[in-house]
């Protein structure tokens, strides 16, 4: 057989038997040795298909040992390849010849391009869930042992990511011997070692017993968390979460909770920055009463650190805090304990930390309730409406949502709606924009809640509106359109006559095909309004047109059905043009009345 | 440590997570000290009398308090806090500086843990230089914590306190042979992140100048640690993005290894060739450079040995459509040394470069490229006539026949087909 020798050069070799439906594979392998890299590349990603030709006796016994081979090879190719045997087990015969796949995978993992390195031992996480128990201690831990006692960092870092796979299968004492070599790796000479294995700490203690963590997680932890190097020590703090919600409240007091003090007071600023990130998964670890005693006080001086980075981390997290507080806590402690600081930070020097803060304090009025949202942090929002820095304003007035639900609308509109107004003439373009697409929502709020809705609406909100269709970016004119759309109904027929719908036809002939395709379906709903026919009127909000935006595309309408709704526009994107337009509301018009 | 304050660094990637001020303009204001934090109420230093004012007996206590008052940290960042404070530090410390140089036995051992706490480099760099300088007093402060702490420092914005610290590092590795190797091998851990995990680094250029020198005092015959250093560290530092900013002190470093060890070549060639970039022009050009250099102390049985990988590249370069790249490639031909190489060789060399080379005399879009081939050509045709025109003719007869081929349909797999057909 023309096999024998490994794998066929040549067409027609691999055959054996100058078989043609195994040529294309001759090729696929010769291709493999070609010196062009594309084909190379070419050649790995259909490996699959090689093997399944070539049968799974041949694939283990020729293409494996060939593959092993290539280590020498562009990273391009080394990384298809970690990829591919990810998915192999089938084609070399299942689980009980699984571990077949690991000499080439082994290699891949010792490779110094990052990347090939992490996909095999992904590759490797993947097939030692298809191992067999018995294959799993014969094999694969043998593997991670190789790798975890490499000489060049490189093995060494890969074997962090083997370690949670292959202990829960083992037995006790190969479960032992797992354990001490990853303990030799947390204290591994090269901080990149360290690394790999600090971050991969909270996901082994996720799969031991107990009592080993208490007795080895832990003092590992501690260890890592006063490492020489900061970027060892943040990621410590990482491993914290998840060691925290192994243990009890009792054994975290005594273990955890002093290592993660002296981390949120570390003197890189980069280790009380992954404390502020990882707070609230933290606050959800730790339970309420360490969250009260001492995560709280640490996050206060967290506010208030020297460092802008961190202080942004933490204001971020000022709504989930209070969020993942208990129920009948919440306020007082917000109001105690968090308030004065964020008072203190909406004058921050730093503008990324005052951003961060409008981004969230919005959601704290849900939780401190009216009258609390009315005395404290409506003169908050108020300052930072009126920040220099145009993404605190934009922050603050995307968010004013759920402060409506809070205060009510008339609260709201007397004491934002002046800054707002203001707003509408901002420099920045988005502020412009955001405050335009807020519009409707304020205007539906209003006339729902109060019989003179529909006079501030009038009175105040439409000639904001209607000014801002002058507007010279092209998103906010568009979005007016829409927002006319929207707002339509709550109005009287005085004003959508009087007033919008020449706006709207003013922008029915804008420049930009965005804004004359909105003014024209915000033009016949108005129209629609105004002829008051005898339709179903829809519900304000809810525009006649079935498509909000303009990549939905609906079904065409067949001719001769009546569908029974309002238009049914089968445009797509680019037949926008005034006449369709103008051609179908007509057509509407006509069939309605046909009927 | 006290000194001017340092910027911290700023990076789009720290440890995995983005910093997002930096997505802003960060130029507008220069950031505060990540390490200085403001004592909060005024610092009030009482004035001690000039040392050249004291009898000799007290000038060492004297010495010993003013290094003490010159630890507290002022904020200079701030122009306007602490001005009669900070002005009779800035004055002390030039005092401190002046005394240092000309003074003797100034230098007692209760000064060397002052020194090393307050850590002013210009005084710093006096004090590691003075003839009074002891290490055997000085190793029990300069430990290895604080050589971490200063490669720590590395990372700074600020090129002038880099430059500072690349004096004092410098000094602390010719005076401290027992802190040698450690601090290699703490180089060595950041050269690595830097190349696989981070892409970030400030001081990069620095530390390799340093390892220029060390590298130039290596024994012969090399130890295994620095062949290793050479290629798992040195050359993929030739992978990253910002290579532009260290490319002259890493072409530096690999040469004086190859003067040193000229049995390196073949590995720190494949090294190159196995890194060279796909789609970088900017990078091709200074790799070309940086050939150029390692081909002119290059000995002839180590040229022979790389000959063909490294003009299958050159070939390639040559042919590249980005002028510059063929340009710097071309020149090659001016250098007389690796004329007198290729001339040697010139039965290996010209196959491999003929077909591009011929190719680019008549597709080449720019002019200048075209006249810089055919010289070279010219010189071809000089070295080895007999040669050229063998070549000359296949490739007419080559050309023939692959247009015949293209008559054919071309569909992927018949492709394989007529090239299988070739290559038999």
């Amino acid at each position: 057989m023309a096999g024998a020798s490994g794998l066929g050069t040549g067409p027609g070799a691999a055959g054996g038997d100058g078989d043609d439906s195994l040529y294309p594979i001759a090729v696929l392998i010769d291709e493999l040795r070609n010196e062009d890299v594309q084909l190379r590349l070419n050649s790995i990603k259909k490996l699959s298909t090689i093997a399944l030709a070539l049968g799974v006796e041949r694939t283990r016994s020729e293409l494996l040992p060939f593959l092993t081979d290539t280590i020498y090879d562009e990273d391009e190719v080394l990384l298809a390849l970690a990829e591919q045997l990810g998915n192999f087990t089938g084609l070399v015969g299942g689980p009980d010849f699984a571990h077949c796949l690991l000499p080439p995978l082994e290699n891949l993992a010792t490779v110094e391009e990052t990347v090939v390195r992490d996909k095999a031992v992904e590759s490797l996480r993947q097939i030692s869930q298809e191992h067999t128990p018995v294959a799993l201690e014969a094999y694969f831990v043998p593997l991670v042992k190789r790798l975890a006692s490499g000489d060049w960092f490189t093995s060494r870092t890969s074997a962090c990511g083997l370690f949670s796979v292959c202990y829960p299968r083992a037995s006790n004492a190969v479960k032992a011997e797992i354990r001490q070599q990853f303990r030799s790796l947390c204290s591994d000479d090269t901080p990149m070692v360290r690394r790999a294995a600090a971050s991969k700490l909270g996901e082994f203690a996720k799969v031991l017993e107990l009592d080993s963590v208490k007795s080895e997680i832990v003092p590992l932890f501690t260890n890592l968390a006063s490492d020489e190097q900061d970027s060892v020590r943040l990621l410590a703090v990482e491993a914290c979460v998840s060691i925290a919600q192994l243990l009890s409240q009792d054994d975290l007091e005594t273990l955890v909770m002093p290592t993660l003090r002296q981390a949120a007071e570390d003197k890189s600023w980069r280790v009380r920055y992954m404390v502020a990130d990882k707070f609230s998964e933290l606050q959800k670890a730790m339970g309420p009463k360490i969250t009260l005693n001492d995560l709280i006080p640490a996050f206060q001086n967290l506010l208030k650190d020297c460092e802008a980075e961190v202080r942004a981390a933490a204001a971020h997290k000022v709504k989930e805090l209070g969020e993942n507080l208990p129920i009948e806590d919440r306020e007082t402690i917000i109001m105690n304990q968090i308030l004065p600081y964020i008072k203190e930070l909406v004058s921050d020097t730093n503008q990324h930390v005052k951003s961060a803060l409008a981004s969230v304090i919005m959601g704290l009025s849900t939780i401190l309730g009216k009258e609390n949202t009315i005395e404290h942090l409506l003169p908050l929002f108020l300052a930072q409406l009126k920040d220099e820095c145009p993404e605190v304003r934009l922050n603050i007035i995307s968010n004013l949502d759920c402060v409506n639900e809070v205060i009510g609308i008339r609260q709201l509109s007397q004491s934002l709606l002046p800054a707002i107004v203001e707003l509408a003439e901002d420099a920045k373009w988005r502020v412009r924009l955001a405050i335009i697409e807020y519009m409707p929502l304020l205007a539906g709020q209003l006339a729902l809640s109060e019989a003179c809705g529909q006079e501030i609406t009038t009175k105040q909100m439409l000639p904001i509106v209607l000014k801002m269709a002058g507007d010279q970016v092209a998103n906010v004119r568009f979005n007016v359109a829409k927002s006319l759309q929207k707002i339509g109904p709550i109005l009287d027929t005085n004003a959508l006559q009087g007033e919008v719908k020449p706006v709207l036809q003013k922008l029915g002939q804008d420049e930009d095909m965005d804004v004359k395709y909105f003014a024209q379906e915000a033009i016949s709903v108005v129209a629609q309004r105004l002829r008051k026919l005898d339709f179903p009127v829809k519900d304000s909000g809810e525009p006649s047109v079935p498509r909000a935006d303009k990549n939905h595309f609906p079904r065409p309408r067949v001719p001769g059905e009546d569908t029974g709704k309002g238009p049914v526009y089968p445009l797509h994107g680019d037949t926008r043009d005034t006449l369709a337009q103008l051609e179908i509301a007509e057509l509407v018009h006509f069939s309605q009345s046909r009927d | 440590m006290s000194s001017a304050p340092t910027t911290p660094p700023s990076v789009d990637k720290v440890d995995g997570f983005s910093r997002k001020s930096v997505r802003k303009a960060r130029q507008k204001r220069s950031q505060s000290s990540s390490q200085f934090r403001s004592q909060g109420k005024p610092i009030e230093l009482t004035p001690l009398p000039l040392l050249k004012d004291v009898p000799s007996s007290e000038q060492p206590e004297l010495f010993l308090k003013k290094l003490q008052q010159c630890c507290v940290i002022f904020d200079f960042m701030d122009t306007l806090s602490d001005l009669k404070m900070k002005e009779y530090k800035r004055s002390t410390l030039n005092e401190l500086v002046d005394y240092i140089t000309i003074s003797r036995g100034c230098l007692t051992e209760q000064t060397y843990p002052e020194v090393v706490r307050m850590l002013v480099y210009e005084f710093f760099i006096r004090f590691l230089e003075s003839q009074e300088f002891q290490p055997s007093i000085a190793k029990k402060y300069i430990d290895q914590k604080f050589v971490l702490q200063l490669l720590e420092l590395f990372d700074s914005e600020d090129p002038r306190e880099r430059d500072y610290l690349k004096t004092v590092l410098h000094r602390i590795y010719g005076k401290f042979l027992g802190l040698r190797a450690f601090i290699r091998k703490q180089i060595n851990n950041i050269f690595l992140r830097f190349v696989y995990e981070t892409e970030h680094f400030n001081g990069v250029a620095e530390l390799l100048e340093i390892l220029g020198s060390i590298i130039n005092g290596f024994a012969l015959p090399l130890k295994a640690e620095h062949k290793q250093f050479l290629v798992k560290v040195l050359i993929p530092l030739h992978t990253v993005r910002s290579l532009s900013l260290f490319h002259a002190q890493l072409a530096y470093c690999i040469v004086q290894f190859l003067e040193k060890d000229p049995s390196l070549t073949e590995p720190v060639i494949r090294g190159l060739m196995k890194f060279w970039p796909k789609t970088c022009s900017q990078k091709e050009v200074m790799f070309l450079g940086e050939l150029e250099e390692i081909l002119d102390v290059i000995e002839p049985s180590q040229f022979v040995k790389i000959q063909e990988p490294l003009f299958k590249q050159i070939a390639k370069c040559v042919s590249s459509p980005h002028f510059q790249v063929a340009e710097r490639a071309l020149y090659y031909w001016n250098n007389e040394y690796i004329m007198s190489l290729i001339e040697e060789n010139s039965n290996v060399i010209l196959p491999i470069m003929f077909s591009s080379l011929y190719r680019i005399s008549k597709e080449h879009w720019n002019p200048a490229i075209v006249a810089l081939v055919y010289n070279v050509l010219k010189a071809f045709m000089e070295m080895n006539s007999t040669m050229f025109d063998e070549l000359t003719a296949t490739y007419k007869s080559d050309r023939q026949r692959l247009e015949d081929y293209l008559i054919l349909p071309l569909l992927s797999y018949k492709c394989h087909f007529f090239r299988v057909k070739i290559n038999k």
